[in-house]
């Protein structure tokens, strides 16, 4: 699927609050099971991101860094590259 | 949209544009332990971006309170005066007395402004002292563990309210931007949320005005933020900006309440362009 | 330089302004009000500013502000504006700010107040004690440099004879030696440069998470302990062969020590001691002129504080009396009856023949 955006999240920072989920509004932030040095779990990106900045508004640990894609159809950020 | 998972921990290689970095420039890292959660974060973003974008970083002095934000103040790459509780207002009056070209913003929770500190932010807004008083509002003693302020909302719980706040033992809340906007010398007054990005975003367009209010030399402003915070209110986290906006902003409600010198009464700031921002960072 | 007729309180704020101060915030009380107008009507054609602050709580928070600048600035009051800032005076100490405070007292038992301090936790700040109009004239100046020189708040004891006696003085201005430039102001020019400035009163270092309480407060101590050591100030007068060394700070000492003269002259063997820094109490020197002394007689215009020092300093080896007492006139200003030379004369001669004197 193509991207128009994409997220950095520096999950050792999160602090589990998980207010980016609700705030996402494409919705593809999800909290995963797993936890980072201090004990929290922390979110992991779908695809389908905008770039609309909406989770880096809202992470009071600043946890977000956002990108958008020069060109619509931008394939993302893959798993094994 | 599907269930695929990307890597979240790189940037792409080639073919996209950062439009948001981790911290704003005037912030000295990333490393605080306010709580999950936490508000008062989210309003430090719109103070740091709105300094840098009026292109003030090397005029501005902010003078701060006492209660949980003054530990983020450690992360704030500006000039600070450290207030006592509630003292803030005095503090940036006598320097702003010294250094009238410069930009002098206040940062006190309900607790220190409305609560310690009345008096001092009611002269100072009648005086029409050119400084901006930025209000972080979560209606609790947060750093002493939740204890009732005078902004605490009919039926909040707190450790000294705990079956709500009742008016007949416990009087009324005070709303402070509705209080200081009437005042002569107070030339812009708006009251913000931080409960989702859009309430950030508008935040952040306050905190523009009142600091443009402040250079263009008009008088008094206050920047009044309502923030997030789930440890005093003793809901989970991801009930923070429910609450926030269902409880608090029930009674302190948003928007703006004087532009200009001119009494506007709850009218909402326009939303900006969200593109066009973008286009400008 | 030309000596003109004017009251104390005239005379203190063109002393301070000589010194540089360029900004006053003071709340009205007797009898201190006339200070804070004479700034409010002097300071703005010096580019100063002078405001009337809504309380004393205020009025400091201001001066606070204006002093962290890197502006010389001062606020006061009376005793009991000085008590609703002591909170504010004990951190201004740990902000380790050069303010200057002015208590125009309603006589002398603001001492404790004064030298104690009513402020919470460990903290110190010089106090001066002038005896008269010239004299205020020096210590007001001496209060900007020593504030400045420690990085600490100086309280000038007056009261309300010194502030509304019209004497002939002149502002003459004392020269000090060059002090360190103030590069812990806050001005702003900072901000933004990675390495800001953040003036507390805890500790706390911009960049870093967290304070070391011990060990910052443990640095003030040290600061306290070399302020004591260096800046005692006091006057002696004949105490080289004295039996009875009478003892006095402020107004009072100008009658006591005129007492102790007219005395002296008539062939009694009496001596005076004046405190001009109440803290650091000059107790050395004291306990120096008291030797040979048979008995040490203190007369405050109080219940008895300042008297504490003098036994501190004197540690048991000499008598020590209280020959004055609480004397005040019917609205409580401190204009006390006992404050006529005949009478502080008589109290002194009462010591001097071993007689008791009543309070």
């Amino acid at each position: 699927m193509s991207q128009r955006g994409h997220v950095v999240i520096d999950i050792e920072r999160c602090k589990g609050c998980e207010l980016c989920i609700p705030a996402c509004p494409p919705q593809v932030l999800r909290m995963t099971g797993e936890h980072n040095r201090i004990g929290a779990h922390y979110p992991e990106l779908l695809s389908g991101c905008t770039g609309c900045r909406a989770c880096w508004l809202v992470c009071p640990d600043f946890c977000f860094e956002v990108w958008q894609f020069d060109e619509p159809g931008a394939p993302g950020v893959r798993p094994g590259e | 949209m599907s269930d695929e998972v990307l890597r979240s921990d790189r940037p792409p290689e080639s073919g996209a544009t950062r439009t948001g970095e981790f911290k704003p420039t005037l912030q000295l890292g990333t490393d605080h332990d306010l709580c999950a959660g936490c508000g008062e974060p989210l309003a430090l973003r719109t103070i740091l971006e709105s300094i840098e974008e009026l292109g003030l970083a090397q005029r501005t002095i902010g003078v701060i309170g006492i209660g949980c934000y003054t530990a983020l103040t450690s992360l704030m790459d500006l000039d600070l005066i450290q207030a006592l509780h509630g003292r803030a207002p005095s503090l940036a009056t006598g320097a702003k007395r010294m250094l009238p070209d410069r930009l002098f913003f206040t940062l006190q929770g309900d607790g220190d402004m409305a609560n310690e500190g009345l008096q001092e932010v009611i002269h100072a807004a009648a005086r029409g002292e050119n400084i901006t008083c930025v209000l972080l509002n979560n209606g609790v003693f947060g750093e002493t563990g939740g204890h009732m302020t005078a902004t605490t909302v009919l039926g909040q719980r707190t450790k000294n309210t705990l079956e709500g706040r009742d008016a007949t033992q416990h009087g009324y809340p005070i709303q402070m931007v509705d209080l200081l906007a009437p005042l002569g010398g107070t030339a812009y007054a708006a009251r913000g949320s931080v409960h989702n990005a859009s309430g950030v975003v508008k935040t952040k367009v306050m905190m523009r005005r009142a600091f443009e209010t402040q250079m263009r030399g008009e008088g008094f402003s206050i920047v009044e933020i309502l923030t997030m915070c789930p440890t005093g209110w003793f809901v989970p986290t991801a009930k923070g900006p429910g609450y926030l906006n269902e409880v608090l902003g029930a009674v302190h409600v948003t928007g703006e309440w004087k532009r200009d010198g001119r009494l506007l009464r709850g009218a909402e700031p326009e939303a900006p362009n969200e593109a066009k921002e973008r286009g400008a960072v | 330089m030309s000596r003109r007729f004017m009251q104390g309180s005239e005379a203190i704020a063109e002393a301070a302004i000589a010194a540089g101060c360029r900004f006053f915030a003071g709340y009205p009380m007797t009898p201190f009000t006339e200070l804070l107008e004479h700034f409010a009507a002097k300071l703005p054609a010096e580019g100063g500013v002078c405001v009337n602050a809504e309380s004393e709580l205020e009025a400091i928070g201001m001066a606070w502000g204006a002093v962290a600048t890197g502006a010389r600035a001062a606020t006061g009051s009376t005793g009991q504006g000085l008590s609703l800032m002591q909170e504010s005076i004990s951190e201004l100490v740990r902000a380790e700010l050069p303010l200057v405070l002015f208590n125009l007292a309603r006589g002398q038992g603001d001492y404790y107040q004064a030298t104690r301090g009513g402020g919470h936790g460990d903290y110190r700040h010089l106090v001066l004690a002038p005896v008269d109009l010239t004299e205020a004239v020096q210590l007001t100046q001496l209060a900007f440099d020593r504030a400045e020189c420690w990085r600490n708040p100086v309280l000038v004891y007056g009261d309300y004879l010194l502030a509304h006696t019209a004497e002939a003085v002149a502002i003459e201005p004392v020269a000090f030696d060059p002090l360190p430039s103030k590069d812990w102001a806050v001005d702003g020019s900072r901000s933004g440069s990675g390495s800001p400035r953040n003036l507390n009163p805890i500790g706390m270092v911009p960049g870093k998470k967290g304070i070391e309480p011990e060990r910052f407060w443990k640095r003030l101590q040290a600061k306290h302990e070399a302020m004591a050591a260096a800046e005692a100030r006091w006057e002696a007068e004949a105490t080289d062969d004295a039996e009875l060394l009478v003892v006095a700070f402020g107004s009072v000492a100008r009658f006591t020590r005129f007492a102790v003269r007219e005395l002296r002259a008539e062939g009694a063997r009496v001596g005076h001691f004046r405190p001009v820094t109440l803290w650091p109490f000059p107790s050395e020197a004291l306990a120096e002129a008291a030797r040979g002394v048979k008995r040490v007689a203190v007369l405050e215009q109080n219940a008895g504080q300042m008297i504490d020092d003098v036994r501190l300093a004197l540690e048991g080896r000499v008598k020590v009396v209280a020959i004055g007492g609480i004397s005040s006139d019917d609205a409580g200003f401190g204009v006390g009856p006992m404050l006529e030379p005949e009478r502080i004369r008589a109290r002194v001669g009462a010591a001097l023949a071993g007689r008791e004197v009543q309070p």
